[in-house]
């Protein structure tokens, strides 16, 4: 089998398993529900305008709802000694972690795409444009990237739900400021050339991080 | 042995002599400013505190990255140490720059006019969550190998949060400017010894604390073989 071929197999196994129990996609369309009529109580009695809001409670919405994905996807492993089972598979721990990665990034993204409708019609914005998608795509790769390995090491700490935001938030920070900057940019209708050096910065950030993690992950898994 | 102890009697001594000299540069020395008062004269110990945090974090990126390749606890150790101490002066560096910028700008947290002080206090957050990473997995080994990866990932975060800062708050306007490159010659010698100062009492503190969590070590290494000689 070739790198990619194990990459792949790996996803096909959790696309199938969530396919199969839909437990994350209706959790998660729940979750969406209750986050947007939280934000709508806590800001908007007191907000003329949402469109300033908007980037705000779509970006703290996608941290948080990524944050919970991750913990199940590695939570799930741990479950019947199925991560043992994944690294006794004869393949490069590397190819595991691009498998779930892969996997994470396709589950937070479809979250977000539930997501997005849902905000466009309570919020009364028309969140659905190709540049936001854009936008959007290259913030969940970053969180993807370090949020697969450091959710490898939260599920081997004690008390690992709460581990995992504090571990993530701090260095995912710099992806929430640059994506909640453009899609202000975007909602302002902004010129593309105004917010092109922040979608830069989202690429090398994803590119970085995901070299990094990539590098790093053999040691959180051996042993 | 004795040796080591003669190098730690050394940094004692220097570390302790130069902050005397320190805080005479600081208080006498240097001319006070003259739109900004006394409260200016924290500019050399903040600053100072500040880049001895950061230099302390870079130590653990190197440790964290030394115990991966060679597996020597020792460099666990003193990554370990290094973020104690670096956290200690992060700390000094946020708690000077809000009073100076109360000073300053009439409010004690300027997130649009200072973003440096933003950056400090992610910094802060990003080595307070190492710890807690450190004190929630079992097992020494695992804890070490756990803590140097996420050493490194913090630190490499470090210059794209410093960047997203900067850029998100150049949007809004410079109120003021810091009196930046044009410091006068007796206030920059001030503040050149102050680094040197600072760095010293940073090695000195790192000497000690890597020494106490080596005996640390070889006590619970001496504990398990009497437990274990007294059960078998």
């Amino acid at each position: 089998m070739s790198f990619l071929n194990k990459v792949l197999a790996i996803v096909g196994k959790d696309v199938v398993a969530e396919l199969r129990t839909k437990e994350m996609f209706s959790s998660m369309l729940v979750f969406a529900l209750l986050v947007i009529v939280i934000f709508s109580f806590s800001f908007e009695l007191r907000v003329e305008n949402v469109a300033q809001v908007a980037p705000g409670i779509l970006w703290v919405t996608f941290v948080f709802a990524s944050t919970l994905e991750l913990n199940r996807s590695l939570a799930m492993e741990m479950e019947n000694g199925c991560l043992d089972g994944l690294f006794l598979a004869p393949m490069d721990r590397s190819a595991i972690y691009f498998g779930k990665m892969l996997g994470n990034l396709i589950f937070i993204s479809a979250i977000e795409a539930l997501m997005l409708p849902i905000f466009s019609v309570l919020f009364d914005l028309n969140l659905i444009l190709p540049s936001l998608l854009l936008t959007i795509f290259l913030g969940t790769i970053g969180f993807a990237a370090v949020g697969t390995l450091l959710s490898a090491i939260a599920v081997n700490t004690r008390a690992r739900e709460v581990m995992l935001p504090v571990l993530l938030f701090p260095i995912i920070l710099p992806v929430v400021i640059s994506a909640t900057k453009v899609t202000g940019g975007i909602l302002d209708g902004v010129p593309l050339a105004d917010w092109a050096h922040w979608l830069r910065f989202l690429v090398a950030f994803d590119i970085i991080f995901l070299a990094v993690s990539y590098m790093t992950f053999d040691f959180v898994v051996q042993g | 042995m004795s040796k080591s102890l003669r190098i730690e009697d050394v940094l004692n001594w220097l570390s302790g002599l130069s902050m005397m000299v320190a805080l005479y540069l600081v208080f006498v020395y240097a001319p006070t400013e003259a739109t900004m008062g006394h409260v200016q004269r924290i500019f050399y110990f903040h600053v100072s505190s500040a880049w001895v945090g950061f230099f302390a974090f870079l130590v653990t990126l190197v440790g964290g990255i030394a115990y991966l390749r060679g597996g020597n606890r020792d460099w666990d150790t003193v990554a370990l140490s290094s973020v104690e101490i670096g956290l200690t002066f992060t700390a000094m560096a946020v708690i000077t720059g809000s009073i100076w910028a109360k000073a300053t700008w009439n409010a004690w947290w300027p997130w649009q006019q200072e973003p440096r002080l933003v950056l400090v206090s992610i910094l802060l957050l990003l080595y307070l969550a190492y710890l807690m990473l450190r004190a929630f997995v079992e097992g020494e080994e695992r804890k070490a190998r756990f803590a140097a990866v996420y050493g490194i990932v913090a630190f490499v975060s470090v210059p794209f949060t410093f960047m997203s800062v900067r850029w998100w708050q150049r949007l809004h306007p410079v109120v003021f400017e810091r009196e930046g490159t044009h410091l006068a010659p007796a206030m920059l010698a001030t503040f050149l010894f102050c680094l040197v100062a600072f760095t010293i009492l940073y090695f000195t503190l790192l000497l000690h604390r890597s020494r106490l969590g080596r005996l640390a070590d070889q006590a619970e290494g001496l504990k398990e073989r009497l437990r274990t000689g007294e059960g078998g």
